[in-house]
C-alpha cells in the first residue's frame, strides 16, 4: 500500500539529502568538536556552515543561534531565561491555543505564584488584540505566542506583537516550530527577542531544534554545563544532527517559493473538495494561514474512526477529537475557539509538504465522501442523508458543563 | 496510535446488526453528540420466551465504540433478557480481544444502553442510571461508577476515569471518586479471598470446564459412564451422557443431583444443568 502523508505538522519525512548529509557524521567525522586535535577540527567547520544556513532561513546572524533537543527544549529555555534574568517581573502573557510545552509551563508558574494571562481568540482562531494590549504592563517578564498554530494553520502578527512588546520593553519569544520553512522570515528586521524552532518539521530527524536569541538579550542557559554554544546551553554539540539540520535549511529556504504556491493550490484544491461534503466546515482562519494546513470537522462522525478509515487506505491526518488525545475532550485549541463540540469531535487535521502530489490529492478526494458516508450511515444523529433531531445530541443531565 | 486487536478491526470496519430493529421492543440511548460518543440501542423481544430476537445499533464515536457496539448485538441476540443482562462490560472487551485501557469506557458504554434497552422493555427505571450525579461533566453517577469499580476491579482514580470517563473533564470530582474507590475496596476486602466480585462469562466457561474434567467426569468414569460438555450459556450448562450412565433408567436424576451440585459448589452457585437431545 502506498503511503500518502497528510500529517507533515506532525513530524515530516526525513529528506533523503539531509540524511546523505549526515552519514559521514555516523562514520569517519565523529570527532569532537572542542577537542584539540585534527579529529575534533574537522568537524568544526560543517557546524559553522550548518548554522550559517540555518541563520540565511532566518534572516538572523549564525551567532544567534543556540541548538537545542527539539521544539519542547527551546520553549523552556526562552521561557525560564526570561523569567530568571528579569526576577522582579511577576506576570506572563501568552494565548489559550499555545503548544504543551508553553501551557504546561503555564500552570507550574502559576502554582509559583506567577500571574499569567492567557489571551482568547475568535471563532476564527485570531488573537484577541485588545486583550492582549490591555494584558501588557511593565510587570509583564514575558509575551510568549505561536507564530502559527499546529492544528488549524492560523497565524498571528507576531512582528507587530513583538514590536509593541520592544516598545515597551518587554521580551517576546514566538513558538514557531510550524512556521519555519513555510512562513518567509527575517528577524533582523523585526523585534522579535527569541523564537523557538524543531528540526522534525521541516525534513530534518527529530532530536534536534534551535533557540534564536536576539544579541544583547539577557541570556540564562536552561542546559547547564560546558562552554558549547557559547555558554549558552551545555552539551556535547549533536553534530550530524546540527548537520542534518542546517540542509533541510537550506532546502527549505529553496522551496519556500513552492511551499507557497504549489502546495498552497494542492491545500486549496484538497480543502474545496472535501467542503463538498454536506455539513462539513473549516477550522480556522482561511486568510491568515500557513499555506500547507487545512482542519475540518465533519459534523455528526467522530475523528478517531475517519482516521482509521483513511489510514487503511494509506492516507495519513490527524483529529482534534477527543479519542485520539487519550483524553476525554477535544482539543483545547477548538474549544478555545469556541467550536462546538458536535464539531470539534469531527475535526480532521491535513497538513501537506512539497513531496505531496496531484494523485494524492485526487485519491484522498475520491476516498473521503464514501467513509464520511459510511460513518453517518451509524451515527444515531443521521437519517437519510441528513441530520436527525435526536435527544442525544446533548446529555440528559441539566447540570452538564459542557451542553449548558 | 491505538493497538487496536484484530477483532476490534474487524468490528470496526465491518461492523454487524447496524441500524434499528423493526419493532421496538425496547430501546436504550447512552452518551452524547457533546460527550464524543453516543450509542443507541433498540431490541426485539420474543414475549413468550422472554428473549431478544433482535439487536440492532446506531453509534456516533470512535473505532473502540463503533466495535463494541457491534459486538454486544451480536452477543446478546437469541439470549433471555436475564441471560444478556448479566453480560458485564468486561466480556464485552473480552469478546473483542480487549481494548486499550484508556478505551474501556466503550464497553461500559454497552453495558448500559443494553441495561437501558431491557429496563426500557420491562417499563422499570434503569437502576445504575439511578444514584447521585458525580461527575457533571459526563453525567455519571456513584452507582455506576461504583458497579464498574467491582467488575472490573479497579484500585486508582486513574481507573475509573478510563472505564466510565467521570473525572475526565474538569477533574472537580476527582475528590469524590477517591472517596467511592476507597469505599468499594474496603468492601471487596471483605469479601471472601481468590474469587472475583463479579465472574465474567469466559472465567465461568472455563472453571466449569475445569470441573467437568478434572472433578464430575473422573467420578462418573468410575462407575463406567461419561459426560461431556456441550456448551454454556450464561448460567445453563448443557451436557451429553455417554456409556452406561445413558441407559441407566436413574440417569437424569443423578446427573440433576451430582453435577449441579458439584457446579454449584466449584463454581457459581447460580448454575443450572441441563441434558443435551440430540
Amino acid at each position: 500500500m502506498k503511503t500518502i502523508y497528510f500529517d507533515n505538522n506532525a513530524t515530516t519525512q526525513v529528506d533523503p539529502q539531509v540524511f546523505e548529509a549526515m552519514e559521514p557524521f555516523f562514520k569517519d567525522l565523529y570527532g569532537n568538536p572542542s577537542s584539540m586535535h585534527h579529529k575534533g577540527g574537522e568537524v568544526a567547520p560543517y557546524i559553522r556552515e550548518a548554522r550559517r544556513k540555518l541563520s540565511s532561513l532566518l534572516g538572523c546572524e549564525p551567532e544567534e543561534i543556540v541548538y537545542t533537543s527539539c521544539g519542547t527544549e527551546s520553549d523552556n529555555t526562552a521561557l525560564w531565561s526570561a523569567i530568571r534574568t528579569q526576577p522582579d517581573r511577576k506576570h506572563l502573557i501568552t494565548s489559550r491555543v499555545e503548544h504543551s510545552a508553553i501551557v504546561n509551563n503555564v500552570t507550574l508558574l502559576r502554582r509559583l505564584g506567577y500571574r499569567v494571562t492567557e489571551v482568547g481568540v475568535d471563532r476564527q482562531g485570531r488573537l484577541d488584540m485588545e486583550e492582549f494590549k490591555r494584558a501588557l504592563t511593565p510587570e509583564t517578564a514575558l509575551v510568549s505566542f505561536h507564530w502559527a498554530n499546529n492544528e488549524t494553520g492560523v497565524v498571528f502578527p507576531v512582528e507587530e506583537i513583538a514590536g509593541m512588546c520592544h516598545e515597551r520593553g518587554v521580551v517576546f519569544h514566538t513558538d514557531a516550530v510550524q512556521a519555519v520553512g513555510k512562513i518567509p522570515m527575517n528577524l533582523r528586521e523585526s523585534k522579535i527577542s527569541m523564537l523557538s524552532l524543531a528540526g522534525h518539521k521541516l525534513h530534518a530527524p527529530k532530536g534536534i531544534g534551535a533557540l534564536y536569541v536576539r544579541q544583547g538579550l539577557k541570556f540564562l542557559p536552561f542546559m547547564v554545563g560546558g562552554h558549547q554554544e557559547r555558554n549558552r546551553r551545555g552539551g556535547t554539540e549533536n553534530v550530524p544532527y546540527i548537520v542534518g539540520l542546517g540542509k533541510a535549511a537550506e532546502l527549505a529556504e529553496a522551496r519556500l517559493g513552492e511551499e507557497n504556491s504549489r502546495v498552497r493550490a494542492l491545500r486549496d484544491r484538497l480543502e474545496e473538495g472535501l467542503l463538498k461534503i454536506p455539513y462539513s466546515i473549516v477550522n480556522g482562519d482561511r486568510v491568515n494561514r500557513l499555506p500547507n494546513t487545512t482542519n475540518i470537522s465533519f459534523e455528526y462522525i467522530e475523528g478517531e474512526s475517519i482516521l482509521f478509515h483513511l489510514s487503511h487506505f494509506g492516507i495519513c491526518a490527524s483529529s482534534g477529537s477527543a479519542c485520539t488525545s487519550g483524553s476525554l475532550e477535544p482539543s483545547h485549541v477548538l474549544r478555545a475557539m469556541g467550536v462546538p463540540f458536535t464539531a470539534a469531535h469531527g475535526s480532521i487535521r491535513l497538513s501537506l509538504c512539497t513531496y505531496n502530489t496531484d494523485e494524492e490529492v485526487d485519491f484522498t478526494l475520491g476516498k473521503f465522501p464514501p467513509i464520511v458516508e459510511k460513518l453517518r450511515a451509524l451515527s444515531p444523529f443521521w437519517k437519510d442523508g441528513a441530520p436527525t433531531d435526536s435527544a442525544l445530541l446533548t446529555c440528559d443531565t441539566d447540570s452538564c458543563s459542557v451542553c449548558s | 496510535m491505538w493497538e487496536y486487536t484484530d477483532k476490534v478491526m474487524d468490528h470496526f470496519e465491518n461492523p454487524r446488526n447496524v441500524g434499528v430493529v423493526s419493532r421496538i421492543d425496547g430501546e436504550g440511548q447512552v452518551g452524547s453528540l457533546s460527550c464524543g460518543d453516543a450509542l443507541r440501542l433498540t431490541i426485539q423481544v420474543d414475549k413468550d420466551r422472554d428473549t431478544i430476537e433482535d439487536a440492532k445499533f446506531q453509534t456516533f464515536g470512535c473505532a473502540s465504540a463503533i466495535a463494541s457496539s457491534s459486538a454486544l448485538t451480536e452477543m446478546i441476540k437469541g439470549k433471555t433478557l436475564d441471560q444478556a443482562l448479566s453480560l458485564t462490560n468486561q466480556d464485552i472487551a473480552e469478546f473483542l480481544g480487549g481494548l486499550p485501557r484508556e478505551k474501556m469506557h466503550c464497553s461500559v458504554m454497552g453495558q448500559e444502553a443494553l441495561e437501558a434497552a431491557v429496563a426500557n422493555y420491562r417499563g422499570v427505571p434503569v437502576k445504575s442510571a439511578q444514584g447521585e450525579l458525580v461527575c457533571k461533566c459526563f453525567g455519571v453517577t456513584d452507582s455506576e461508577i461504583e458497579r464498574v469499580v467491582r467488575t472490573n476491579r479497579l484500585t486508582s482514580v486513574e481507573e475509573i476515569t478510563q472505564f466510565t470517563k467521570a473525572g475526565g473533564g474538569c477533574g472537580q470530582c476527582k475528590p469524590k471518586l477517591e472517596e467511592i474507590l476507597a469505599r468499594v475496596l474496603h468492601q471487596t476486602a471483605k469479601e471472601p479471598a481468590g474469587k472475583p466480585a463479579r465472574m465474567t462469562a469466559l472465567r465461568r466457561i472455563k472453571l466449569i470446564e475445569e470441573a467437568i474434567n478434572t472433578e464430575i467426569a473422573p467420578a462418573l468414569n468410575r462407575d463406567g459412564g461419561d459426560i461431556e460438555l456441550v456448551d454454556v450459556d450464561g448460567h445453563e450448562v448443557l451436557v451429553t451422557l455417554k456409556g452406561a450412565c445413558a441407559s441407566c433408567p436413574a440417569s437424569k436424576q443423578t446427573l440433576a443431583d451430582f453435577v449441579t451440585d458439584r457446579l454449584r459448589s466449584l463454581v457459581d452457585p447460580e448454575i443450572v444443568v441441563r441434558e443435551y437431545h440430540a
